[in-house]
């Protein structure tokens, strides 16, 4: 079953293994399962919320001032970390670093794990990250941690994280920001 | 790349870590020459300053002129391959593809291409730096092609003379009788004529120097760069001492590269009548604005 991490060393990556595939459009992968899209939201609303240290990973996407939909995002994104109580790293390069990195404040995806451990991190959201590169580290994730990984992809979506919601821009972030002040409030958060 | 895509949205500036956070502040993008050139290194943001070399090594010394040169950082892309010089020109702030095994102007030859395709509008440098090795051994074919296709790009050669990364083996750069770790029978041929090969192969601008004042590394890089946005390749011979394979101690690097440029690297620079004129043209223009 794909499911937390640590899934340890494959020879396949795990939701291959699993025979898990990205979601169709308008839906959304939960662990092994097709759901809409709300109710991963929801889902990832509430560990984000509940498990500790919830992290959001920005990707180069987001970061950079590039065009107005990036900046609209990274406002957005902003917002989703205060109603989720979650700290942000940001993943700003993606090139190996020497000596190492500074797991405290960044995230590479030659080795995400080191920032999931230093920081103990049990949850975590992947956002505007270049797919193949949220892919690598994904993968990596749930091979070594047992970090709950979401991945908010704009384009198809991220089988190797545990939920995944696809075709996402600035409307539908607004949108998990709506659900996860609901289930914040359910929370009692 | 261009400023645009590494200027943090306002709402990250704060997450991002303090070093990338006072390279957009402080650094080169965006600036004139004049003001983060070699002149004024140590007064703003470098583009490459942690790195993994040896103490001494006159090769990550010469990598942080290139880069202090650039004249346009937020356009450019640098391309390597297996060797020392990778270690650091991949901590840049610069992107950097890595060639396999000495194609690195292979690449460059498409990355030109594709770039004056997609950004017909912009000027992209691209800038080869490799080493003897993967430059006139193993990337020779590649090097030389890309020369006889008067690809617009600039490649720049890292010589310390020996195959440093891998132990002490003999390059086609190695002076004759050279004995090192693992050539202990000496070298039985002498340094491959690169200089001449470039002028043969087409290159508008050629340098070979032991780069000990920056000042005149630096314009040669330059110049180097220029020529090829506009007229075709460029090469640059630099003598970057290994300190390792040659047992220089490293108080004395500097002493070995005054000497180098007393004997085999003697400063020699060739362009052609064209480049001659470009550069006339962009010196002057730059004197006017000064004054």
């Amino acid at each position: 079953m794909a499911n937390l991490g640590p899934a340890h060393y494959s020879p396949y990556p795990v939701a291959y293994y699993d025979d898990l595939l990205t979601p169709p459009k308008g839906k959304a992968l939960l662990l092994t399962e097709i759901v809409d899209e709300e109710v991963a939201m929801g889902e990832i609303a509430k560990m984000m919320l509940t498990r500790d240290n919830a992290t959001i990973f920005p990707g180069p996407q987001v970061l950079y001032a590039w065009n107005d939909e990036a900046k609209k995002k990274a406002t957005l994104i902003k917002e989703m970390a205060e109603v989720l109580n979650a700290k942000m790293i940001p993943m700003y390069d993606y090139r190996p670093k020497y000596p190492k990195i500074d797991a405290e404040v960044e995230i590479n995806p030659n080795h995400p794990n080191l920032t999931i451990w230093h920081n103990d991190i049990k949850a975590c959201i992947f956002v505007g990250v270049h797919c193949h590169y949220a892919n690598v580290a994904l993968k990596m994730i749930r091979s070594e941690t047992d970090c709950y990984t979401a991945a908010i992809c704009g384009l198809s979506g991220h089988e190797d994280a545990m939920a995944t919601i696809r075709d996402q821009h600035a409307e539908e972030m607004a949108k998990f920001i709506e659900i996860a002040k609901e289930v914040k409030k359910e929370l009692g958060k | 790349m261009s400023l645009k895509y590494m200027t943090p949205a306002s709402k990250f500036k704060r997450y991002l870590p303090k070093d990338y956070v006072e390279l957009v502040d402080y650094g080169p993008f965006g600036k004139d020459y004049s003001e983060v050139g070699v002149k004024n290194m140590g007064t703003f943001k470098e583009l490459v300053e942690e790195h993994p070399m040896c103490s001494g090594c006159w090769m990550a010394y010469y990598i942080k002129i290139i880069f202090a040169s650039l004249p346009n950082p937020e356009d450019t892309v640098t391309i390597g391959t297996a060797g020392c010089g990778r270690l650091a020109i991949s901590q840049a702030a610069v992107p950097f593809i890595y060639g396999n095994y000495g194609d690195q102007n292979a690449i460059a030859s498409g990355l030109t291409r594709a770039f004056r395709q997609r950004f017909p509008d912009r000027q992209k440098d691209v800038i080869t730096i490799a080493g003897d090795g993967g430059m006139m051994d193993i990337g020779f074919s590649m090097t030389m092609h890309a020369w006889f296709r008067r690809e617009k790009f600039t490649t720049i050669m890292l010589d310390n003379e020996v195959y440093g990364n891998t132990g002490g083996q003999e390059s086609g750069m190695s002076v004759e009788g050279a004995v090192l770790k693992m050539s202990p029978k000496g070298k039985n041929f002498g340094k491959m004529p690169a200089t001449q090969l470039a002028i043969t192969a087409g290159c508008v601008y050629v340098v070979k120097m032991s780069p000990t004042n920056i000042n005149k590394a630096s314009k040669a890089i330059r110049r180097a760069i220029f020529a090829a946005r506009k007229l075709g390749p460029t090469f640059i011979h630099a003598y970057t001492s290994c300190n390792i394979e040659y047992s220089i101690p490293t108080p004395d690097v500097f002493r070995d590269a005054k000497e180098k440029e007393k004997g085999r690297f003697a400063f020699e620079e060739y362009m052609t009548p064209e480049a001659k004129e470009l550069f006339a043209t962009i010196e002057s223009k730059k004197k006017r604005e000064v004054s």
